[in-house]
């Protein structure tokens, strides 16, 4: 490409990607023609996509996913941006959750299910790796918040003593960096060493954020964090994602399409276990190519 | 919290009349809803509890009082238990019972813990079911069983191959020192921890699974291996219900009399040694109960029931205590 790359280094002004490069590169052609062939009914990323400067996280190629003999995604393709904000949308039993749950092998631990295709982190096959390696490289929060029995400090910790080789010192620094990350650092400061249920439905969610950002995960990936949520609470988390989107990849699955909207950089609509439409968000929601698209951003079904 | 009482008043005030009409319409419209009868229903069955358990006590008091006149608290700073001489004390018998009760829990606590922990994070449902519901028969078996199976089992195979090992290790200790019989505290203990198993497993089974699955998913997601995950996530989340289930079994092996006086020994004494022969209070009171031909006999024995209920609710309270200081962050589950 023509155009310098600036790999990982954003200004917020170039959050959504105004205007994509002209596509001059064959390679590049190449790929996307390559990526778009197997399944006509699935829309990859086209390399051409992201912007000048942004990089590829993680790509899913030909994914299949079945519960027994169910199957419950289809040749999933596509590729997630660095340190940007992906959504996925999508109505109830559409596969985005499952999807997610592949990216850090939580799908794992459902037993009788099966996993064709290939996952990449960094170019690194995630069904390769070690899983614990994994998902502490690729951190998820759950649509309900889930603090564990321990007190504040010690859920933000929690995945820093799994993992070991830390003083008491750096835990208790990386434990106040992730909830200063976090934004909850200041409402909790005082009371670090009480029990994590004492706090508020969107402060809980906001601490699960904070322990899985303790690792110093590179992917965050996000099962409709605000669902359980009120107003408030969802705003914070929202301004939260689009903070740490300057030093973290983020994915997030979510119902609320406004959500997707004012949250994410890029959105993928999935419907009955396939990638409809993989775009920039501003595209999708405002000129979606496919049809089922459009009817379910403009609220015509689901 | 606001909302939800906003909410309350209103639906007090959709229905017509209750507040208008007060007193006995609205008793009897209540009474006959089946609401009052519920509820004098429930009171009544809480109420027969606690009026049990205050009658216990009271017949215990009442039928103990030419003991407790005599001896006041020496009967239980004293070992002696002399029916001849008309001398009782109570020591010896405390002694047994504390310290059967405490091997048992020794031995039983981290097995049926473990055991526990297997069935509900780690074996295949079926398998789990399967398993639990053998344990779930050792409970059924009856006491006097496990007696017999520690007289005609338990003491060979303790005398032939544990107490030389033992002996040859700890035998500096005086724990383990000393000849071995047969009938010893050892034998009680060992044999209340079999009785005992299946309370605390089939309790902390139920526990373990009804943790949430959220809370094993927040652990792997971080990284954490599924015996981190189960260790320090699942098994504290649990653990409340895992220290309920170690009442109920100390509570029972407190009380447990019949497979108990088959194999303690049934000497009142005090001896370092777990393999002496001791006797527990409640064996005591099985053996002696017709053979007590006097009225001071009689209510030192029953002073030694009530001094067992007390003995229960203090090591029971004590547990409680030691509980809910290293507890303090736990879900007070089931």
């Amino acid at each position: 490409m023509s155009i310098p790359m600036e790999a990982h280094e954003r200004t917020p002004e170039t959050r959504v990607p105004r205007a994509s490069p002209p596509m001059n590169d064959p390679a590049a052609r190449a790929t996307q023609i390559a990526d778009a062939t197997p399944a006509p009914n699935v829309a990859p990323a086209p390399a051409a996509l992201f912007a000048a400067g942004v990089g590829e996280k993680m790509r899913a190629t030909d994914l299949n996913f079945f519960y027994g003999k169910a199957q419950a995604l289809y040749n999933i393709s596509i590729r997630i941006p660095t340190n940007h904000v992906t959504a996925f949308i999508g109505p109830s039993g559409c596969g985005k959750s499952t999807f997610l749950r592949t990216l850090n092998r939580m799908c794992d631990t459902v037993k009788g299910t099966r996993v064709e295709g290939d996952v990449q982190l960094d170019g690194e096959d995630v069904f390769g790796l070690d899983v614990t390696s994994v998902r502490r490289r690729v951190g998820m929060v759950f649509q309900r918040s889930n603090p564990f029995p321990k007190s504040i400090f010690d859920n933000v910790a929690y995945g820093l003593r799994v993992n070991g080789g830390l003083s008491r010192a750096e835990v208790a620094e990386r434990v106040e960096r992730s909830l200063v990350r976090s934004a909850l650092w200041d409402e909790v400061k005082h009371k670090l060493h009480e029990s994590a249920y004492g706090l508020s439905g969107g402060q809980q969610q906001r601490l699960c954020i904070a322990r899985a950002l303790a690792v110093d995960p590179e992917v965050l990936l996000l099962d409709e964090p605000c669902s359980a949520l009120d107003p408030i609470s969802t705003s914070k988390i929202e301004e939260l994602l689009l903070t740490l989107a300057d030093s973290c990849t983020i994915v997030i699955v979510t119902h609320n399409m406004q959500q997707a909207a004012r949250v994410s950089d890029y959105t993928g609509f999935f419907l009955m276990g396939k990638l409809v439409e993989f775009d920039k968000t501003e595209q999708i929601f405002q000129a979606p190519s496919r049809k089922e698209t459009e009817d379910y951003v403009t609220g015509r079904f689901g | 919290m606001h909302s939800s009482e906003t909410l309350k008043v209103q639906g007090e005030a959709r229905v017509p009349g209750t507040k208008r009409n007060p007193g006995a319409r609205a008793f009897a419209l209540r009474f006959f809803s089946g609401d009052e009868i519920a509820r004098a229903l429930v009171t009544i069955s809480a109420a027969l509890i606690l009026l049990v358990t205050v009658l216990l006590v009271y017949e215990l008091w009442i039928n103990s009082h030419l003991a407790r006149e005599k001896f006041g608290w020496h009967f239980l700073t004293t070992q002696v238990w002399d029916p001849n001489a008309g001398q009782f004390g109570a020591l010896a018998f405390v002694f047994g019972t504390v310290v059967t009760s405490f091997v048992a829990l020794l031995i039983a606590v981290p097995l049926g813990v473990g055991a526990a922990i297997f069935l509900s994070e780690l074996a295949p449902p079926k398998l789990s079911n399967a398993l639990t519901f053998c344990i779930e028969l050792l409970a059924a078996v009856p006491s006097v069983i496990y007696g017999l199976l520690g007289v005609f089992v338990l003491m060979p195979l303790i005398k032939q191959y544990l107490h030389p090992v033992l002996k040859g290790t700890l035998g500096w200790t005086p724990l383990f020192s000393g000849p071995f019989y047969g009938p010893s505290m050892l034998v009680a203990g060992i044999v209340l921890a079999v009785m005992i198993l299946p309370f605390i497993v089939s309790v902390s089974r139920q526990v373990l699974l009804a943790v949430p699955n959220d809370q094993r998913e927040g652990a792997l997601a971080l990284g954490a291996t599924k015996w981190e995950s189960t260790w320090k996530v699942v098994v504290p989340f649990a653990q409340r219900g895992i220290y309920g289930s170690v009442f109920l079994a100390l509570a029972r092996s407190l009380g447990e009399t019949m497979a108990v006086t088959m194999v303690i020994g049934n000497t009142p004494q005090i001896k370092a040694s777990l393999f002496a022969p001791g006797y527990s209070i409640a064996a005591v009171i099985a053996n002696e109960f017709t053979e007590a031909t006097y009225d001071l006999y009689v209510h030192s024995l029953i002073e030694l029931g009530l001094v067992l209920f007390a003995l229960t609710i203090i090591i029971n309270g004590l547990a409680r205590l030691l509980v809910s200081s290293t507890a303090k962050f736990s879900v007070s589950s089931t």
